[in-house]
C-alpha cells in the first residue's frame, strides 16, 4: 500500500498494465520523454522503451486514428489527448472508427484502446482548457465512459479499462490530479498524502467498469455525482446537515442503473450535478432514467446542477463552477418539493 | 507481438523508429550540425516566378544579416534607418513586456503567460512588412504584431489581468487577445484552428475584389494537425493570397521538432508537396523576415498566390509559465543557438550602418522601461485577475448569442443569487 495522488496512481495503472501485458502501448503529446504535462506517463519511457512510450505529434486525429490501426493489428493503445478540450479533432476518429468497428465488421475488428484525457475546470484554463465534453461520448453507442473521483478509483478503473476489450474514453478531473478538493474553491486545498482515501494499493487491482459507489449511505435524497462533483456534492451535503445519499457513478456509460435506481426508489428523492454546461448534459440522461424508472417513488421532481450554458470564462470560472452554494439552492429545493 | 509465420521466418524483423533530439538534459548543447549558409548567399526570384524556382529555397535558409551585423545579398530590403530603428524598438518593448508580465504570473496577478523571447523579430519585421489593412491569423507568440501596429499595451496588459478594462470581458485566458482595427484575428486555444481560417478571410478577399491579403500562423509542433493540411490544399487550389507562416522555434512544449518530422524535411519543403511557393527563412534575422514577407505579399497581392514561410528559430525561453524546460533540453541551449539573438543582430547592423550607439541603446531601454512600467502601473489600477470578484456576472452571459435566450436570462440570474448569499449581500 503506497499514498498517491491522482496523476500518480494514474502513473502506477500504467505501470502495472504494461509490465504484465507486452502489447500496451502508450502514447501521446509530450508522453514519452517528459511523460506528459501533467506527468501522467512520467517514468514509463524510461523503464519500457521508446517503442512502448512516445511522443506523438501533436495531432489528435492522428493519435487516434493510428491508434485504430494499431488495436486492429492486436496491441492495446492507451491514448493520452492533453486536454479533452483538443479531442476534437480527432473526435471522427473515435466516433466513425473506434465506436463502431466491433458492430460493423460483426466483431471480426474490435477496438480494445484507452483514451484517457484530463476534464473539467478549477485551475483558470479559460474555455479552451476547462470543458467537460463527456456528453458527447455519452451519447456515442459503442463506447465506454468512465470518470474517476479519487486515486484509489483512479487506477483500479484505469486498470479495468486497459484491460477491458471495448474502446474507453477515460476522463481525469484535473482539478483533483495533484490533491484532494474539499468541495470548496475558496478554502486551501490540502494534498492527497494527509488524505485518508488516498492510500493506493501496490500492483495489480480492478475497479469495475460499470459500478457506482454509494460513497456517503443516507435516506433524505440521492445525489448523482461523478469526478470533481463528487467533492462538491458531499461537502454541500455535509455543509447542510442533510441525509442524503451521495452515489459516485464512475462509469457514465454504461451506467450502473441498479445502484441509482434503488437509491432512489429508497429516498424518493434526486439531485443531479455536472460541471458541463447543463443543456444537452449528462445530467439529462440521469434524469430522465430515474424519471421513467422511479417515476412512482418520485416525491418531488428530479433536479440538476450544473455549470452555465456559456463557454468556461476565464475570470469568472468560480462563478461558473458549480459549487456548495447552487448545491445548497438545489438540495433544498428538492427537499421542499 | 514477435511472432512470424514460419513462411516469413527469415525476413528482417521491422524496427519503430522514434525521433530523438540530440542532447537532453545533463549533455552539452551543440549545434554545428545545423547547416547555416552564409548571408547572401540564397537567390532571390522574381515576385513573379513560377512556384517551383522557389523550391531550392525551401532546403537553404535567407539570410540578409551577416556575422558583422551588414546586410548583405539579394534579400537585402535595404529599409531606411528610422524603420530599423522602429523594428527595434518594437523588438525590444515585446522583450521586456514579456518579462514584466512573466513576472507579473509569477506574482499571483494572473493565471498563466507565454513569452516570445528570441523569436521577436518574426511578429515585428511581418508587422512592418505587411500593410496595416492586412489581417493576420496569429497563434500565442506573435505579441509583435500587436506592439508592431501600436495597439496599447495597457489593453494588452489588462486582457492578461481579465480586468474590466479587458476588452474580452475576461472570458480568453491571458495573451488570447483579439481585435479587428488592428488586424488581429482571435487567438484560439485550440492549435492550427487559424490556419484555414487565414486562408478563408484571404479567399473571400478575392472573392470580393478586394486588395487586402492574410497571414497565418502556426507552430512547427502544430503543423502537424490535419487543419495545417487542409490550408494548404485550400490555399494552393484557389491561389489565395495568403502568406501562411510556420514559426520553427524547434519545441513543441517538450517535443523537440522531429517529432514534427523536421527530422525528415523542413517545414518549408511542405510547400513542395502542394506546388506551392516556399521559404526557408533565418527567423533571427530581422532582415530576412521583412524581406521574405515583402516578397510574398507582392505574391500574394498580385494574384500570383500563396506562400508557406518557415522561420527558423529558437524557444529560448519555456513553452509557458507553467512549463519548465529544464526537464527535457540542456540548460544553456539557447546561448549555443547559431541564429544569435534577433534583438543584437539587429542592434549591431544600425551601430555598422552609423545609425546607432550604445548611448542611444541603453537610452532606448529606458525609455522602454518607463514605458512598460508606466503602462503596468495603469492596467493594475484597473485590476488584476486575483482581485477579481462578483462584479459584472451578467456580461458573463452576455455574447453567447445575439440575443439572450430564456434559459441563459434564467442562469444569469440564479448565477447572481448565488453571489449575493456568498457574499451576505448584493454583488456590485
Ligand atoms: C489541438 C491542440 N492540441 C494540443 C494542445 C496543447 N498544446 C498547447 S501548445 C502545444 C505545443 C505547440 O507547439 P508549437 O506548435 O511548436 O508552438 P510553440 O509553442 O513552440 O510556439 C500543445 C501541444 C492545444 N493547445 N491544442
Amino acid at each position: 500500500m503506497s499514498t498517491r495522488n491522482m496523476i500518480e496512481a494514474i502513473n502506477d495503472a500504467h505501470r502495472v498494465m504494461m509490465e504484465r501485458d507486452p502489447d500496451v502501448v502508450v502514447y501521446g503529446e509530450d508522453a514519452g520523454y517528459f511523460g506528459g504535462v501533467f506527468r501522467a506517463t512520467a517514468g514509463l519511457q524510461k523503464q519500457f522503451g521508446k517503442t512502448r512510450c512516445f511522443d506523438a505529434p501533436i495531432s489528435e486525429g492522428g493519435i487516434v486514428g493510428t491508434a485504430v490501426g494499431m488495436a486492429a493489428y492486436g496491441l492495446k493503445p492507451v491514448i493520452e489527448i492533453q486536454f479533452a478540450d483538443y479531442i476534437y479533432p480527432g473526435y471522427d476518429q473515435i466516433v466513425s472508427e473506434v465506436a463502431k468497428m466491433r458492430y460493423r465488421t460483426a466483431g471480426e475488428w474490435t477496438m480494445p484502446m484507452v483514451i484517457r484525457t484530463p476534464y473539467g475546470g478549477g485551475i483558470f484554463g479559460g474555455q479552451t482548457h476547462s470543458q467537460s465534453p463527456e456528453a458527447l461520448f455519452t451519447h456515442v453507442a459503442g463506447l465506454k465512459v468512465v470518470v474517476p473521483s479519487n486515486p484509489y478509483d483512479a487506477k483500479g478503473l484505469l486498470i479495468a479499462a486497459i484491460e477491458d476489450p471495448d474502446p474507453v474514453i477515460f476522463f481525469e478531473p484535473k482539478r483533483i490530479y495533484n490533491g484532494p478538493f474539499d468541495g470548496h474553491h475558496d478554502r486551501p486545498v490540502t494534498p492527497w498524502a494527509k488524505h485518508e482515501k488516498s492510500a493506493v494499493p501496490d500492483g495489480h487491482y480492478t475497479v469495475p467498469l460499470g459500478k457506482a459507489e454509494v460513497v456517503r449511505a443516507g435516506g433524505d435524497l440521492t445525489v448523482l455525482a461523478y469526478g470533481t462533483m463528487v467533492h462538491v456534492a458531499l461537502a454541500a451535503v455535509a455543509d447542510n446537515d442533510i441525509d442524503a445519499e451521495v452515489i459516485d457513478l464512475k462509469t457514465l456509460l454504461p451506467v450502473d442503473i441498479e445502484t441509482i435506481e434503488a437509491s432512489v426508489k429508497k429516498t424518493g428523492r434526486c439531485l443531479i450535478v455536472q460541471e458541463a454546461t447543463r443543456t444537452g448534459g449528462y445530467g439529462a440522461e440521469l434524469s430522465a432514467l430515474v424519471q421513467e424508472r422511479c417515476f412512482y417513488h418520485l416525491e418531488a421532481p428530479v433536479e440538476r446542477v450544473t455549470g452555465w450554458d456559456t463557454p468556461y470564462p476565464h475570470a469568472y470560472e468560480w462563478i461558473y463552477f458549480p459549487g456548495p452554494i447552487r448545491m445548497k439552492t438545489a438540495l433544498k429545493k428538492v427537499m421542499a418539493a | 507481438m514477435n511472432k512470424q509465420s514460419p513462411s516469413r521466418s527469415n525476413r528482417p524483423a521491422l524496427a519503430l523508429h522514434v525521433p530523438e533530439p540530440k542532447y537532453r538534459p545533463g549533455d552539452t548543447p551543440d549545434f554545428s550540425s545545423i547547416q547555416v549558409p552564409a548571408a547572401g548567399e540564397a537567390p532571390r526570384p522574381d515576385i513573379a516566378a513560377p512556384d517551383e524556382e522557389t523550391f531550392p529555397l525551401c532546403n537553404s535558409l535567407v539570410r540578409v544579416l551577416d556575422d558583422q551585423g551588414k546586410a548583405v545579398g539579394p534579400w537585402d530590403p535595404k529599409l531606411d534607418p528610422d524603420t530599423l530603428r522602429k523594428m527595434l524598438k518594437d523588438m525590444k518593448t515585446v522583450r521586456v513586456f514579456d518579462d514584466r508580465m512573466y513576472r507579473a504570473q509569477r506574482q499571483g496577478k494572473t493565471s498563466f503567460y507565454m513569452k516570445c523571447t528570441g523569436e521577436e523579430a518574426i511578429a515585428v519585421a511581418a508587422a512592418a512588412a505587411m500593410d496595416p489593412e492586412d489581417m493576420h491569423f496569429p497563434t500565442y507568440r506573435q505579441q509583435g504584431l500587436l506592439v508592431a501596429r501600436g495597439y496599447p499595451l495597457v489593453t494588452m496588459m489588462c486582457q492578461i489581468y481579465s480586468n474590466a478594462g479587458d476588452p474580452l470581458h475576461g472570458r480568453q485566458l491571458p495573451i488570447m487577445y483579439s481585435d479587428k482595427e488592428h488586424g488581429f484575428f482571435s487567438i484560439s486555444g485550440n492549435l492550427g484552428t487559424q490556419y484555414p481560417q487565414a486562408v478563408g478571410w484571404a479567399m473571400a478577399s478575392a472573392i470580393k475584389g478586394d486588395s487586402r491579403i492574410a497571414m497565418g500562423w502556426i507552430g512547427d509542433g502544430a503543423t502537424a494537425e490535419g487543419d495545417f493540411h487542409s490550408a494548404l490544399t485550400f490555399a494552393t487550389v484557389y491561389q489565395a493570397p495568403v502568406i501562411l507562416a510556420v514559426v520553427n522555434n524547434q519545441w513543441a512544449i517538450s517535443s523537440f521538432s522531429g517529432i514534427a518530422g523536421a527530422e525528415q524535411a523542413t517545414f518549408a519543403a511542405r510547400a513542395i508537396g502542394y506546388g506551392t511557393a516556399g521559404l526557408r527563412v533565418d527567423g533571427n534575422d530581422a532582415l530576412a523576415v521583412y524581406a521574405a514577407v515583402r516578397w510574398a505579399a507582392e505574391r500574394a497581392r498580385t494574384n500570383k498566390g500563396p506562400t508557406l514561410i518557415e522561420f527558423f528559430t529558437y524557444r529560448a525561453e519555456g513553452h509557458s509559465t507553467s512549463d519548465d524546460p529544464t526537464g527535457y533540453r540542456p540548460k544553456g541551449e539557447a546561448e549555443q543557438w547559431p541564429l544569435g539573438d534577433p534583438i543584437a543582430r539587429l542592434k549591431a547592423h544600425l551601430v555598422v550602418l552609423g545609425e546607432w550607439d550604445e548611448e542611444r541603446d541603453s537610452a532606448l531601454d529606458e525609455e522602454i522601461n518607463a514605458t512598460v512600467r508606466a503602462a503596468q502601473k495603469e492596467a493594475e489600477k484597473t485590476g488584476t485577475l486575483s482581485d477579481q470578484g462578483f462584479d459584472n456576472i451578467p456580461s458573463m452571459f452576455e455574447d453567447v448569442y445575439s440575443d439572450t435566450p430564456w434559459h441563459l436570462t434564467e442562469q444569469r440570474d440564479a448565477s447572481l443569487a448565488e453571489a449575493r448569499e456568498y457574499l451576505g449581500r448584493d454583488p456590485e
